[in-house]
């Protein structure tokens, strides 16, 4: 253990009015912009959804809401980028929003920057951390990973961090297209300082990152869930609605149980996040490892209760299911997060 | 009243009857006449008609006094369900003559509602009374009734309209424990002990004014007590590690040499279950608190009864030649289950009943996705026809 165990927070889980309407402008916008179609479309090479999210999205000023106001931003704090995330994961939508205005941003804060912040808040450019797309912790830098292209990569080196410009980026066909893996290639590339001692800005980040892609994947679990339930309600065999047998009846309680609780730790770790509460840590990997397995499970659920028509390209279940798999080991996977956790809790993994 | 006059009012008591020279029930009898035994209850029933959560107020206050307390676990059926039941559907007299003595525990109560063939189906129960002049003549079989061997008086369900469907056929009473016809034997269950009871009703006698709510209601008052049972179980706030996970996590912290990795992983999924399930508890709580009702109650008791089941099996599992080992098979008879006192084993064979008590797991999963999810009901062949025609 490195300290003393934490105490849990005394925070809000319901969200007020303001998280209310973020939530429902950009449900809007991504209803817009990310239909299925579209998304299948970029498996097959045509990405027509990135670009115009993402112009939705700097209407709306959601690139800068983790940057300060001085710099430009929303001032905003992880409880309204946990919003925004859940839409996301609902509509299994592409974004650089949980790798540069998440991930990237949170380094860039931590660190005093100044001169990229204001770029990234306006939504002109993205930026993306160069690890490993696993790495729970800062490490060794990695030039293969999500979020990519970005006009400013921020690359690790050893406690140091630099900002690199200009280098070249070869895309990587991925498990899951919506947030698809690249490599990039440094050379020719300008790099300049921002750093040299950003590990521990680099390890909040990607906790930070770590908590509200648990958001997404309460997002993507809900999605499945109601998509699932509305289609048993309409689907009969045996002449019958088979969302009366009880076999599929209990399979979706036991579903709906397990959503609810993702939901209520996604909250809880964005709302101790939100306070820089000493208990984020805890909150973050129990929320992180909890809800990656609901989502991988509500995905795997609703393909499954959907019979033949889940395992089809036309349904938008696959789009799920992909999204959910690969969430779960972005940023660790699920055991990672408990064996991060062990080490907080005083429950020593044996010798 | 606010909180200040509360606190005034818990010193003058204390002041008019000094805990170190009164007799405790002297006390409590006191404690229930000046509004403090459950202050959310009304003016001149142990209460003062304020907000619920004023009560630990004078817990607080009370407990730090040295004042003796009403030994809540002994008497848990009469102040959780029983009390309730009464504030809501007793008359006048009836909450005069019964709360203060259940507050007090001059009176223990027992709940007598499930029998050998009425379990889930709680309504297709074959208990009958029948009025003869002025008094009901119950006969029948309760069972999994808890204290009835230490019991005073109970809350009963019985058939008084066999003619009528199931649900519109029952009526509640409340029943003298000590009448002759009741008889209490010990039902002993996989632990050895003898938590719960069978009862036996034969030509028992309830006075009419002991009927609780108008003939052919007593689904509806049944279906209110059962509420406050759902809410006693799911409701609460939790700490941090807490339940079965904090009895492992105890062993797993002193005993290094009993450590494995997949031990490791199961342990920490439980820990990590039972912290989510703490953080859903407190969400539950603010909906409450907002006003959103929640629909989680019922979700809540699934994970309770899965995490306690896994977490029970895991303590036996990590403890290896230890968790073979099972104390006393003894048929013993405990007021309150000393659930953290015992072996592993005992642990192990009790967290099977979690998801069987208070509603199967089966159940509530019809519940959830009936009521939460909108997914069709259950094909019922039992509704509308007369309770005496039904099939068994």
């Amino acid at each position: 253990m490195t300290g003393p165990m934490t105490r849990p927070a005394d925070v809000q889980l319901l969200a007020d009015d303001v998280e209310q309407d973020l939530r429902a402008s950009v449900r809007k916008a991504v209803d817009r912009h990310a239909p299925t179609d579209r998304l299948n479309a970029i498996y097959d090479g045509t990405d027509e959804v990135t670009g115009p999210l993402w112009s939705a999205f700097t209407e709306l000023g959601l690139p800068g809401l983790l940057v300060p106001e001085s710099l430009g931003g929303a001032g905003a704090t992880a409880r309204e980028a946990a919003a925004v995330l859940e839409q996301l994961g609902r509509a299994a939508a592409p974004s650089p929003f949980l790798t540069s205005s998440v991930v990237a941003t949170t380094v860039l804060v931590a660190l005093g920057d100044t001169e990229v912040l204001p770029l990234l808040a306006s939504g002109e450019q993205t930026a993306a951390l160069l690890v490993r797309p696993t790495s729970l912790a800062h490490g060794p830098a990695a030039l293969t990973t999500a979020g990519l292209p970005a006009d400013v990569l921020l690359l690790p080196d050893g406690d140091s961090l630099y900002a690199v410009r200009g280098a070249t980026t070869q895309p990587v066909s991925s498990l899951d297209m919506t947030r698809p893996l690249a490599t990039v290639s440094l050379e020719g590339a300008e790099r300049t300082l921002v750093s040299s001692d950003a590990a521990a800005a680099v390890d909040r980040a990607l906790l930070t990152g770590a908590g509200l892609l648990a958001a997404e994947q309460v997002g993507v679990a809900r999605w499945a869930l109601e998509t699932t339930v509305a289609y048993l309600k309409e689907r009969r065999q045996f002449g019958r609605v088979v969302g009366g047998f009880q076999a599929l009846k209990h399979r979706l309680a036991d579903l709906y149980a397990q959503v609810e609780q993702a939901d209520a730790a996604a909250r809880y770790a964005a709302a101790t996040l939100a306070t820089d509460d000493p208990d984020a840590p805890v909150a973050v990997h129990v929320a992180a490892s909890f809800c990656a397995e609901t989502a991988t499970h509500a995905a795997e659920e609703a393909i499954q209760l959907h019979g033949g028509i889940g395992m089809t390209w036309e349904h938008p279940a696959h789009l799920h299911l992909k999204r959910a798999k690969a969430d779960e080991l972005l940023l660790g996977s699920p055991e990672a997060h408990r064996r991060a956790l062990a080490d907080l809790v005083d429950l020593p993994a044996p010798r | 009243m606010d909180e200040a006059a509360l606190r005034e009012r818990v010193d003058t008591l204390l002041a008019e009857h000094p805990p170190a020279t009164t007799d405790r029930l002297d006390f409590l009898h006191a404690r229930f006449d000046a509004g403090l035994a459950w202050v959310h209850f009304p003016d001149g029933l142990g209460g003062l008609g304020l907000p619920r959560g004023l009560q630990p107020v004078v817990e607080k206050a009370l407990y730090a006094a040295g004042a003796p307390d009403n030994d809540p676990r002994r008497i848990g059926i009469g102040l959780g369900m029983a009390a309730p039941t009464i504030l809501a559907f007793g008359t006048e007299e009836q909450k005069q003559r019964f709360l203060r003595p259940l507050w007090c525990g001059e009176e223990v109560w027992c709940q007598l509602f499930s029998e050998p063939g009425a379990g889930s189906d709680l309504a297709g129960l074959a208990t009958r009374a029948v009025l003869d002049g002025d008094t009901w003549i119950v006969n029948g079989q309760k069972v999994w009734t808890s204290s009835a061997h230490i019991a005073d008086r109970a809350i009963l369900v019985a058939r008084t309209d066999p003619d009528q469907p199931k649900h519109a056929g029952l009526s509640y009473f409340t029943v003298d424990m000590h009448d002759p016809g009741v008889e209490v034997r010990p039902l002993r269950q996989i632990t050895g002990e003898a938590e719960f009871n069978e009862v036996f009703l034969t030509d028992v006698r309830v006075p009419e004014s002991d009927r609780l709510g108008a003939v052919g209601e007593g689904w509806k008052v049944a279906n209110a007590t059962l509420s406050h049972e759902r809410v006693a179980i799911g409701g609460g706030a939790f700490p941090r590690e807490f339940g079965m996970v904090m009895k492992v996590a105890e062993t797993w912290r002193a005993r290094p040499e009993l450590r494995t990795p997949a031990t490791h992983d199961r342990l920490l999924r439980g820990w990590v279950d039972t912290e989510v399930a703490r953080v859903t508890a407190t969400r539950l709580r603010q909906k409450l608190a907002a006003g959103v009702p929640g629909p989680e109650g019922s979700a809540m008791k699934l994970s309770f009864a899965r995490i306690n089941q896994e977490m029970s099996a895991l303590e036996v599992d990590l403890l290896g030649d230890e968790g073979l080992e099972y104390a006393d098979w003894s048929e013993r008879r405990p007021t309150f289950v000393d659930f953290f006192g015992q072996d592993a084993g005992f642990r192990y064979l009790r967290a099977k009943g979690n998801s069987i008590e208070g509603g199967t797991s089966e159940v509530l999963r019809n519940v959830i996705s009936e009521r939460v999810l909108g997914l069709p009901t259950e094909h019922r062949v039992d509704k509308d026809v007369p309770w005496k025609d039904l099939p068994r």
